[in-house]
């Protein structure tokens, strides 16, 4: 029964082996019988064509800020609205939680195109705020917070807050974001992980290749009539590597809090 | 302001963010596309005022559109709803006794979901090539083949089905992983004195007791299903070749997508979006209507 499994674990661990040993076998040579299944050594070759044919490194960095952006704006934003949710009582708290909830299920084509029009009125193409600023008090981290304040957080250690002469604000700062720390932690490398793999997005708002993001750097440079395999399969290897390290390493966590919307309910 | 006032308000000002960014980005945009929606609203140019006529257009003598829905719906069964079939007996196996390892295997099978869209897409369709890849190798060994995958109206659709079922299995398994935790282990026990075999025991009881998660599973799949984009962008090459042969591999918000940034034509793709919800508010309503059947027959 285990080994069953874990054979059907390998058949889906295959393609990432796959890219990693393509990325390291000469364009020219990547489509061949029988497939290669181990390494090669055109490694060096395919990342000299990949930085000649897009801005991997500005591409990378790109992808970079806006992620780290993006997760410390949805720390701040969603645990203070996780924090008002979880430990006040207020009028139309129940429905406006609700309501917050209830966003999540809008689908996101139905905005985009009069998006797109306000963005280009704002300026803000090419710029990272499109990709920014609309989610960054997103519903789903708000949902997250909301549920990790709710069970974590004492009460009496707010009314010892208060007390001692801290401002609802200063709760927030001085006893919140401390002990919030391990929910935190879970949505910053949920919104991270979100943010480095969005595509949509980056692809109407960051037309530039210079200002683009990798995943959308990677499908320029695979809808290329000179598409060369090597610096693709490279580019795509290095793209998904800070990815997989991350999900290894904290893959019990991220699976949980990905799915707590879904097993809640 | 007295620390009472200040207590009464903070909760408010905490949240005011997210209703604020909702109110701008979400409610405002959402109500200006049925506006544009009734405009022939192009890129560029004039702007004039058509009525229903751009839904009346998409709806009646658009060339595309009704297959880009067609092909939709294909990949919604073949690639979002098919793999409903896999998650539930996987997360029964790796739920049950006989499994170990199990957080290993979770990890294994969740891999996909969190991996970049592009990236996966890119590796299949190296999986996928004609000429060389590894699929037509195996089914060469077998003595079969090679298929034109990605040059072949019914390939690219196979091969679509292929990565969105291997991308999402693990997400839906996780899930039915959960609920079948919440199951109480008295039923099962009591169905094991009666002498039920596990067959018997999964449909006579895991079934009717994981409805309300089978139910919200397949929302969540058919939500998302219905907005496949950029799987289909990325393998068939982008807006120019509008979903690959015979446009098999062109879906609805791919079609969306293209008539507003490709052609540049946004009061059409207004039109498109509120149709496309239409029709997803629809498939959800067919879902309910199924599952309260089911629930009710017990």
């Amino acid at each position: 029964m285990t080994a069953g499994l874990a054979a059907l674990a390998l058949l889906f661990a295959f393609p990432f082996w796959y890219v990693f040993v393509l990325a390291t076998w000469p364009g020219d040579r990547i489509l061949e019988f029988p497939p290669h299944l181990f390494f090669g050594t055109g490694g060096a070759e395919n990342l000299a064509i990949l930085l000649a044919r897009v801005p991997y490194v500005a591409n990378f960095l790109n992808s970079l800020g806006i992620a780290l952006v993006s997760t410390i704006l949805a720390l701040f934003f969603c645990t203070m609205a996780g924090f008002a949710f979880a430990k006040y009582r207020f009028r139309g708290r129940d429905r406006l939680y609700a309501f917050v909830i209830a966003t999540l299920a809008v689908p996101g084509f139905l905005n985009i195109v009069p998006f797109y029009k306000m963005m280009v009125a704002f300026g803000w193409i090419n710029t990272w705020l499109p990709l920014v600023v609309p989610g960054m008090a997103g519903a789903f981290g708000i949902f997250l917070m909301t549920q990790f304040l709710e069970n974590s957080l004492p009460d009496e250690l707010l009314d010892a807050g208060r007390i001692d002469g801290l401002t609802e604000f200063g709760l927030l700062l001085r006893l919140v974001f401390p002990l919030a720390r391990p929910g935190m932690a879970i949505l910053g490398i949920i919104t991270f992980i979100g943010s480095w793999n969005s595509f949509t997005s980056a692809l109407v708002f960051l037309p530039d290749l210079a200002k683009t993001t990798l995943p959308v750097a990677l499908s320029v440079l695979n809808s290329r009539v000179d598409n060369n395999l090597g610096g693709l399969m490279l580019g795509t290897a290095l793209s998904l590597l800070p990815l997989v390290a991350v999900f290894l390493a904290f893959s019990r966590q991220i699976i949980a809090g990905l799915t707590a919307g879904a097993v809640k309910s | 302001m007295s620390k009472r006032k200040a207590r009464g308000l903070a909760p408010y000002v905490f949240i005011s963010p997210f209703f604020v960014l909702f109110a701008v980005f979400g409610v405002f945009p959402i109500g200006y596309s049925i506006v544009m929606s009734l405009y022939n609203w192009k890129i560029s140019g004039p702007v004039a005022f058509v009525g229903l006529q751009n839904y009346i257009n998409v709806l009646t003598v658009d060339p595309y559109f009704w297959t880009a829905l067609g092909n939709t719906v294909f990949l919604l069964f073949s690639g979002s709803l098919l793999q409903h079939f896999i998650a539930l007996p996987l997360a029964i196996l790796l739920n049950s006794r006989l499994a170990r390892a199990k957080e290993f295997l979770k990890t294994a099978y969740f891999l996909p979901y969190v991996t970049s869209t592009v990236a996966v897409v890119i590796i299949f369709s190296n999986l996928f090539d004609t000429n060389f890849g590894l699929v037509n190798w195996l089914l060469g060994l077998a003595g079969l083949g090679p298929v034109a995958w990605l040059g072949d109206s019914v390939g690219i659709k196979a091969a679509l089905s292929t990565v969105l079922n291997w991308k999402y299995v693990g997400w839906n398994m996780v899930i039915y992983l959960a609920g079948l935790q919440a199951i109480p282990a008295e039923l099962y026990e009591a169905a094991a004195i009666d002498g039920a075999g596990a067959l018997r025991r999964h449909l006579s009881i895991t079934l009717p007791q994981l409805l309300p998660v089978i139910f919200f599973a397949v929302s969540l799949s058919v939500i998302g299903g219905m907005q496949i984009f950029e799987e289909p962008y990325i393998m068939t090459g982008g807006y120019e070749n509008l979903g690959g042969e015979g446009n098999s591999g062109l879906t609805a918000a791919f079609y969306l997508m293209f008539t507003a940034f490709k052609a540049g034509r946004l009061g059409k793709a207004s039109a498109i979006a509120w149709i496309l919800f239409v029709a997803i508010l629809a498939l959800n309503a067919v879902n309910k209507a199924a599952t309260d059947r089911l629930g009710g027959r017990r």
